[in-house]
């Protein structure tokens, strides 16, 4: 016994290095692997409040740009709005049965990374205003991520710029589906693979976001395809895909809670399962 | 043990403190960020309590990924950092290390710039090498590696010269 202690006692800093240095192992490869959320993350009140303040400086030299995009976007609402056939009925987004399936939370980016593999955003609304995970977030340009963890005042968001970012995307032309993915290399540019070889694309083709996904709906902004790259032994496309949203620079965005998403996933569970 | 206790407690939370707000956005070709918080490590006493160091060490790098929403990533990379330490002092100050009084905060000399390029260098690998996190992509590391150094090195520098204790 009296050795044991010894032995703790005359090794305890090389003790100690490796505990704590298989903690933040762990910590790390859980951070690296797919579908599983972050034990640390920046939505909590430390961060979430320390970036919410640095904001509130930076937002400052920021403001004329944002004015600007938030005008730009308002003209092009209003102009759809004087455009509609019969003005007296309020637009749906979707009305097939006069019921819109979604609804929209508007938020403020506090943070935002764009330099690693791994991006994450921080936003400065949480469950208090109904944010969950895996809602999707757009902003007046395109698509900007997926929620993935929430607190109750911030929540935080896989960027498009973050190899575990998976998204549901098609050709708006001809509707041919793949998915969107990035490589790492630019903040400007994500890929589009599994495209079918059918698909007749030119360079400059609009890329939306597909129907397939219960996260987005469909027609969202993505980007424009820039080059087109042939995948020998599949039969398959590669796109790079320029994005419209300059991701390096975020002001408001909209989550967007899907009203039928909670069906559809309950639907699909129950079908599976018999 | 009270003011150097005081100077670490400072160190501590002052650099922590530059490192979100200024040096996490600087973002110098669109990917290099330096890393001057392990300063911290880098100054910590050469004689001072060494599982105190440890365990320090990885409440810094845990904040920073708290706040870079990075897992484990910076707090395996300062805990390397700490341990190894005695082991850097060894190599450019020679073995008799513990027994003088060896000042880092000082005149640059080239045993004091090997260290902080010794350091540094040990610290940013393996914080690069867990961030990627893919062998494939070994090239990048490496270059990620060499312009962060020397971009921390340089700020470390410029930080230690401006806050260098007056001589007598």
């Amino acid at each position: 016994m009296q050795q044991i202690f010894n032995f703790i006692f005359k090794n305890s800093s090389r003790l100690l290095f490796l505990l704590l240095l298989l903690v933040s192992l762990v910590l790390t490869i859980q951070s690296h692997s797919f579908h599983k959320s972050k034990v640390i993350s920046s939505a909590n009140f430390l961060s979430g409040g320390v970036y919410e303040r640095i904001n509130r400086i930076s937002e400052y030299l920021n403001l004329q740009t944002q004015n600007e995009i938030l005008a730009i976007e308002n003209a092009r609402l209003k102009s759809l709005l004087f455009n509609i056939k019969d003005s007296t009925l309020v637009p749906k987004i979707d009305s097939i049965n006069g019921v819109d399936k979604v609804n929209i939370i508007v938020s403020k980016v506090i943070h935002n990374s764009y330099n690693v593999y791994e991006n994450y955003i921080t936003i400065n609304s949480g469950e208090k205003e109904g944010v969950k995970s895996d809602m999707g977030v757009i902003n007046s340009a395109g698509i900007i991520g997926i929620v993935d963890r929430t607190s109750q005042n911030y929540a935080t968001i896989v960027s498009i710029l973050n190899r575990k970012s998976q998204i549901n995307a098609k050709i708006k032309k001809t509707n041919h589906f793949g998915s969107l993915i990035w490589d790492g290399k630019s903040t400007g540019f994500v890929q589009l693979i599994d495209v079918p070889r059918l698909a007749a694309i030119r360079k400059g083709d609009t890329i939306v976001t597909g129907g397939q996904s219960v996260i987005f709906p469909e027609n969202i902004n993505i980007g424009t395809i820039d080059k087109i790259f042939i995948d020998n032994q599949t039969n398959y496309y590669t796109l790079n895909v320029k994005l419209f949203n300059d991701m390096t620079n975020l002001g408001h965005v909209y989550i967007i809670k899907s009203k039928n998403r909670e069906e559809i996933i309950n639907l699909e569970k129950e079908t599976k399962n018999e | 043990m009270n003011s150097a206790f005081i100077i670490n407690f400072a160190r501590f939370f002052l650099l922590l403190f530059a490192q979100i707000i200024i040096f996490n956005n600087i973002d110098l070709f669109g990917y290099v960020n330096p890393y001057p918080y392990i300063l911290f490590i880098i100054l910590y006493p050469v004689n001072g309590n060494k599982p105190m160091l440890i365990l320090l060490s990885f409440l810094l790098g845990i904040t920073m990924d708290l706040f870079s929403n990075s897992g484990g990533v910076h707090a395996a990379s300062c805990l390397i950092l700490a341990y190894s330490r005695p082991y850097i002092f060894k190599f450019s100050f020679g073995l008799s290390y513990e027994y003088q009084t060896v000042r880092i905060n000082d005149v640059l000399t080239p045993e004091r710039f090997s260290f902080l390029l010794l350091a540094v260098t040990v610290h940013h690998f393996s914080l690069f090498i867990l961030e990627v996190f893919q062998l494939t992509s070994l090239w990048d590391i490496l270059l990620r590696t060499i312009v962060g150094t020397l971009f921390t090195l340089l700020i470390c520098i410029v930080i230690i010269y401006i806050f260098k204790p007056s001589r007598r």
